[in-house]
């Protein structure tokens, strides 16, 4: 089939899908705003719930944007899509238009900037630190203090950003719960004699072997789980952290010093993403993310010919639903070039 | 309350200390609910309790005085509502959006109500 595919985003959901039309025969251009495409999951470095290392996923990605029906775009952003009879022009911000048959939209999801939750300090107190800042500490496979010193004790805070009115996220990013089981996993094989609290207000094990990894974070390595949310986090005289929290179970306040805290940040509708949908006029939903078509049968349908969306550009997503996602993206892109 | 032949011999009837859904009284749920609508949104996560300085050294507990309500379970609510101090961190920091401190001051009124047969 001699057309072309816009792909809005090189991260997992738009390498997927341009790999997959490059494979039907379908030329596409990728528009990626970093320098390199692979999105996210690049600063990764284990993945739920098998822990395998991202690298193993980001090495089949970088495979699969290698075709030569492929061009790869990047440091650049789309400003907007322009609708004409049967075909788009696509403005990208280094000033030139692209021409092409359907656009699918991949824009992904920003990580919440922990910093607008100032009441955990992220950004004053640097024993406060991110779910991704953690990564990169596994990656060298150093969890130290901002003084170098060994944790004894290491909390994770769920729901930054997510759940919460004040940050005007009211949505459940969906994989923090278990990333948080996870990185307390890794830390206690990395540190065993450290403790570890996931301070949580319930845990969402959507995903196969999400469950099984929670129980094993309790049978095996001994992880704490308090059911409440963390009011505050403040530094301490001796230079720890300490957390404010109703132990709900318990029904009473606790209070706890640590000596890194770590905020498992929520997704976000990107702001690249939510500049594109005004601009082009696209509609998005409660969340701010983009609203598809139909939420059962239509996820991935724009409610506008010829555009269609993968990924987390609709809502939260892991990597699995996220390749699926973009694969049925471009299902929906061939069964529309067909009909047209 | 005269002894029973069974109390002379140490046996006695322990309360129940199952909330009886059927024969609990909600009137206080629906007299908040209705005039602090956001009161039905809470999800428990104990965020006002942290934060409350009342909570520190009194039993005082936002979150579960909220559950207590939904129940309709009045009786440890009487002295609950005494002890909050109104200063409305709890409103700060709820993730739901609650109007915290309307919910204790309705409660309050309710109770009040709910004791003079006014519900």
């Amino acid at each position: 089939m001699d057309k072309h595919v816009v792909v809005i985003g090189g991260g997992v959901a738009g390498i997927e899908a341009a790999g997959t039309l490059a494979e039907m025969g379908l030329r596409v251009s990728v528009i990626e705003k970093e320098e390199e495409a692979g999105g996210h999951i690049t600063g990764w470095h284990a993945l739920f719930p098998d822990r395998r290392p991202a690298k193993e996923v980001t090495e089949y990605l970088r495979h699969r944007i290698r075709h030569n029906n492929i061009t790869l775009i990047t440091k650049a952003t789309v400003e907007r899509i322009n609708h004409h009879g049967h075909s788009f022009s696509v403005n990208v911000s280094d000033g030139t238009s692209l021409n092409a048959d359907a656009v699918i939209v991949a824009t992904g999801f920003d990580l919440f900037d922990a910093r607008r939750k100032e009441e955990y300090g992220y950004g004053i107190y640097d024993d406060v630190i991110t779910s991704a800042d953690l990564e990169i500490m596994f990656a060298s496979n150093k969890v130290l203090t901002s003084a170098g010193k060994v944790p004894s004790r290491i909390g994770f805070v769920h729901c930054v950003g997510s759940r919460d009115e004040k940050v005007n996220n009211n949505h459940c990013s969906k994989v923090c719960c278990v990333t948080a089981v996870k990185q307390a996993i890794e830390v206690r094989e990395i540190l065993p004699d450290c403790e570890v609290f996931c301070f949580y207000m319930d845990m969402r094990m959507f995903g196969p072997l999400y469950e099984e990894l929670y129980r094993e974070s309790q049978e095996k390595y001994n992880v704490n789980y308090i059911r409440g949310k963390v009011s505050e986090a403040s530094s301490t005289i001796n230079g720890r952290v300490s957390v404010r929290v109703e132990d709900t179970l318990a029904g009473r306040p606790l209070k706890m010093e640590i000596d890194l805290l770590v905020l498992m940040v929520g997704m976000e509708m990107s702001k690249t993403g939510e500049r594109l949908a005004e601009a082009s006029g696209l509609s998005t939903g409660v969340n701010r993310f983009l609203k598809s078509a139909d939420h059962h049968y239509g996820s991935n349908e724009s409610g506008k010919k010829g555009i269609f969306y993968a990924g987390t550009c609709t809502a939260p997503m892991n990597i699995t639903d996220t390749i699926s996602h973009a694969r049925a993206a471009v299902t929906e892109t061939i069964n529309y070039l067909n009909s047209r | 309350m005269s002894a029973t032949a069974a109390d002379k011999f140490g046996f006695a009837i322990n309360r129940t200390r199952l909330i009886n859904y059927d024969t609990t009284d909600r009137k206080v749920r629906g007299y908040i609910s209705e005039r602090e609508p956001s009161f039905r949104l809470c999800f428990a996560c104990g965020g006002c309790t942290a934060s409350c300085t009342a909570g520190q050294h009194t039993t005082f507990n936002l979150r579960r005085m909220n559950t207590y309500i939904r129940r309709g379970e009045i009786a440890p609510l009487r002295e609950e509502v005494t002890r909050c101090m109104l200063c409305g961190k709890c409103l700060l920091v709820c993730p739901r959006g609650v109007n915290t401190r309307n919910v204790v001051a309705v409660a309050s009124e309710a109770i009040r109500k709910f004791e003079r047969n006014e519900l």
